[in-house]
C-alpha cells in the first residue's frame, strides 16, 4: 500500500516480535512477570485479542460475544480430551473448527445489522450461549462443576490407565503446563500473528479496512460487504475458539463463567489499550491487562507497608489507605484510571503512544515527515 | 445505439408522486444532462437507475440487462459507476488505497478471499490505480489520508475511483455542486478530457454553464414528468423549460 509496507518489514517486524516472545521468560522476570501461567496467559490472551482486532480493528465491527466462542473452543478441547486422548494438535483443530462453524451462525445473523445493533446481538448469543451451558445444555458442558477429563473417558489413542497424578495435556511426552505449556502457546501465538499479518498486508485485509471506512461507497463499487465481515467474523472466532483451546490445554477444565459478557468486555479493553487496528497493539493491551491483574491484585496492605516505609507514620496511614483501593481486590480501579487515561490521550492505546514517540525522534533527527496523518505504527 | 432504457417509471413516497412516467434512454458514447428545478425528482430518477430506489412500476434496461431489482454492487459489476453529491470516498484510506479498492472490484468481482496474497505485490493493480491518480492529477498525494483531501480534489478522486473501473456508464449527481468557478472549470475539462474515451455519462445538474459545456442532449425533469429533451440550443429557447424553472413567469 503506501511505501511504509514492504515483505522486509514485515519479516523483520515478526522475527523481532518472535525473538522478544519465545524471550519472554528472560526480559520480564525483572519485573516479576517471568513465571510460566502468567507468561501462557499473555499469550493465550494476546492470541484472543489478535483474533479480536480482526474484526473490530479492521471492520469496525464491534462483537460483544467473543467470550461465547472462548467458551466454545474450552469445552471443544476438552471433550477432544475426553474422547481421543490428551494430545494437544487435535484438541487445537478441533476447537478452531467448533468455534468457526459457531462463529458463522452467529455471524450469518447478527451481521445483518451495523453499529451497536450488531454489538447487542453478539451480547445476547454469548449470554444466551452462556445461561444455555449452565442448564439445558449441562450433559455437555458439566453445568457449575465444569467440564474435565475423567480416568473413566475412552480417550482412544492413549495409553489409558498406566499415569499417575492429575490428567494433564501432553504433546508426544511433553506436559503442556509450566514452561512446556508457555511454549505452547507462545509458537501458536507467533502462527496466529504471522496469519493476522498477512491478513492485514493482504486484498481481504484491505477490503476490511474498506468496510470500516465506507460501506455505501463499497456497495456502489461493486463489493459486497457481507461475505467479507462474515468471513472477518469466522476467522476472529476461530482465533477466539484456538485461545479458548489453549486455556484447556494449559489446564484441562472448562468452565460457563468464560463465556460471561465480562470476559467478552476484557477482549474489547485489551484491544482498544492497545491499540485497534494496529498489529502489535492488543498484544501489548492483553499482557498490560493481564499483568495487573496478576501483579496489583497480588498486594496486600502488608507489601504497601513495605513500599511506602521510608515515609513518615502520619502520611503513610492516609497514603496506603488511599493506594489500598487501587490494589487487591481493587485492581479493576487501577485498570479503569489506565483505560480512561488512555483513552482520552491516546485514543489509539499504546501504539499511537508509541508512534508519537517515534515521530518525536524523526522530527529531531531532522527527517522530513510523513506526509501519512494517522499513520498507526505497525 | 441505445446503452440505457428507462420505460414507463413510476416512484412514489407516500402520497407524493416522485416520478410520473418516466420515459428515458440513453445513446452510446454521448453526454445526457438531466436538469430540471429543485425537487423535480432528478435524484430519486438516478437513484432508481442505481439499484438504491426500486421503482414502483416500470423498467430499466442496461444493454440487455434489465437493473430492476437487482443490489447497488451487481448494478456496479455490469459496468455502471456512480459519482455522488457529495463526494464518498473512503476516508481513512490513503488516495492510493481508494482507487486500489475499485480498480480489484473490477477485476476480481464482488468478494474474493485471499487473505495471504501480498497486496502490495500486485503489480498489476497498483500500477493501475497510480495511473489513474495521474490523470486526475492526484499522483503527488497518493499516500495522504484521502479525508484532508479539499472537496474538489476529493470529487476528483471519487472520479478516478469510478473511472478506474472502466465503467460503460457513468451517472454524476451534481458532480459539481458546492465548487468554486476555477474548480468547476476543472471538473469541466477532466469530464471532456475522459469524454473521449467513450464513456457514457448521465449527468444531473444545476449549473447551466456546466450543462451546456458538457451535454450532447438535455432532458428536462419537472414534478417527476420529463417536459422537454433535446439538443442543448434547443432546450435553451424552449418556453416551457423557461416556465418550470422560473415558475411560470413571464418575462
Amino acid at each position: 500500500m503506501s511505501a511504509k509496507t514492504s515483505p522486509a518489514r514485515d519479516y523483520i517486524l515478526f522475527a523481532v516480535f518472535a525473538v522478544a516472545v519465545l524471550t519472554m521468560p528472560i526480559w520480564l522476570a525483572p519485573i516479576g512477570a517471568g513465571y510460566p501461567d502468567l507468561l501462557q496467559k499473555f499469550a493465550i490472551f494476546g492470541l484472543f485479542a489478535t483474533g479480536f482486532n480482526i474484526l473490530f480493528g479492521l471492520t469496525g465491527y464491534l462483537s460483544f460475544g467473543h467470550a461465547a466462542f472462548l467458551g466454545v473452543g474450552s469445552y471443544t478441547a476438552v471433550w477432544t480430551f475426553k474422547l481421543l486422548g490428551m494430545n494437544p494438535v487435535p484438541a487445537a483443530i478441533m476447537a478452531i473448527i467448533a468455534s468457526g462453524i459457531f462463529a458463522l451462525g452467529i455471524g450469518y445473523v447478527s451481521l445483518r445489522r451495523s453499529g451497536i445493533y450488531f454489538s447487542i446481538l453478539t451480547l445476547a448469543f454469548a449470554q444466551m450461549s452462556y445461561n444455555l451451558a449452565y442448564s439445558v445444555l449441562t450433559p455437555i458442558t458439566n453445568g457449575e462443576t465444569g467440564l474435565r477429563v475423567l480416568r473413566s473417558d475412552p480417550r482412544l489413542f492413549d495409553g489409558k490407565g498406566a499415569e499417575q497424578g492429575p490428567l494433564i495435556a501432553n504433546l508426544f511426552g511433553i506436559d503442556m503446563t509450566g514452561w512446556g505449556g508457555f511454549y505452547f502457546c507462545a509458537v501458536i501465538l507467533l502462527i496466529g500473528f504471522f496469519i493476522a499479518q498477512r491478513i492485514f498486508r493482504s486484498p481481504f485485509g484491505i477490503m476490511l479496512r474498506a468496510v470500516k471506512t465506507n460501506q455505501n461507497r463499497m456497495t456502489y463499487t461493486g463489493l459486497n460487504p457481507r461475505p467479507y465481515t462474515l468471513a472477518a467474523f469466522v476467522i476472529s472466532g476461530m482465533y477466539a475458539g484456538l485461545a479458548g483451546a489453549l486455556m484447556c490445554i494449559t489446564d484441562p477444565l472448562a468452565g460457563a463463567e468464560r463465556m460471561q459478557w465480562t470476559a467478552s468486555g476484557e477482549v474489547v479493553l485489551m484491544t482498544i489499550l492497545g491499540g485497534a487496528g494496529t498489529l502489535l497493539g492488543p498484544i501489548f493491551g492483553a499482557a498490560l491487562i493481564k499483568y495487573f491483574e496478576n501483579i496489583f491484585s497480588a498486594f496486600n496492605e502488608q507489601t504497601l507497608h513495605e513500599i511506602f516505609s521510608f515515609l513518615p507514620d502520619f502520611i503513610e496511614g492516609p497514603v496506603i489507605s488511599v493506594a489500598g483501593l487501587f490494589v487487591g481486590e481493587g485492581w479493576h480501579l487501577t485498570l479503569g484510571v489506565l483505560f480512561m487515561l488512555i483513552v482520552i490521550f491516546l485514543p489509539g492505546g499504546i501504539m499511537e503512544g508509541v508512534s508519537r514517540i517515534g515521530k518525536l525522534f524523526k522530527r529531531s533527527s531532522g527527517k522530513s515527515e510523513p506526509n501519512r496523518a494517522t499513520a498507526p505504527a505497525e | 445505439m441505445e446503452i440505457l432504457r428507462v420505460e414507463g417509471v413510476n416512484k412514489s413516497f407516500g402520497g407524493l408522486r416522485a416520478l410520473n412516467n418516466v420515459n428515458f434512454s440513453v445513446e452510446q458514447g454521448t453526454v445526457h444532462a438531466i436538469i430540471g428545478p429543485n425537487g423535480a425528482g432528478k435524484s430519486t430518477f438516478l437513484n432508481c437507475m442505481i439499484g438504491r430506489l426500486v421503482p414502483d412500476t416500470g423498467t430499466v434496461k442496461f444493454g440487455n440487462v434489465s437493473l430492476t431489482g437487482m443490489k447497488p454492487y451487481e448494478i456496479n459489476q455490469v459496468g455502471v459507476s456512480r459519482v455522488f453529491q457529495t463526494p464518498e470516498i473512503f476516508a481513512e484510506l490513503t488516495l492510493l488505497e481508494n482507487v486500489i479498492i475499485p480498480t480489484m472490484a473490477k477485476r476480481d468481482g464482488q468478494f474474493s478471499l485471499r487473505p495471504f496474497k501480498r497486496l502490495d505485490g500486485d503489480a498489476e493493480i497498483q500500477d493501475k490505480a497510480l495511473h489513474m491518480l495521474e490523470d486526475v492529477g492526484l499522483a503527488e498525494k497518493k499516500d495522504v489520508i484521502s479525508g484532508s483531501l479539499s472537496r474538489g480534489d476529493k470529487r476528483r478522486l471519487e472520479l478516478a475511483m469510478c473511472l478506474s473501473q472502466d465503467p460503460k456508464l457513468l451517472l454524476l449527481d451534481e458532480p459539481t455542486a458546492g465548487m468554486s468557478r476555477a474548480d468547476t472549470n476543472n471538473t469541466i475539462d477532466l469530464l471532456k478530457r475522459i469524454a473521449g474515451r467513450g464513456i457514457t455519462k448521465v449527468v444531473i445538474e444545476h449549473d447551466m454553464h456546466v450543462v451546456f459545456s458538457l451535454a450532447d442532449k438535455v432532458t428536462v425533469l419537472a414534478q417527476g414528468t420529463i417536459i422537454a429533451e433535446g439538443k442543448p440550443e434547443e432546450i435553451k429557447g424552449d418556453p416551457r423549460v423557461q416556465e418550470a424553472y422560473l415558475g411560470g413567469a413571464h418575462l
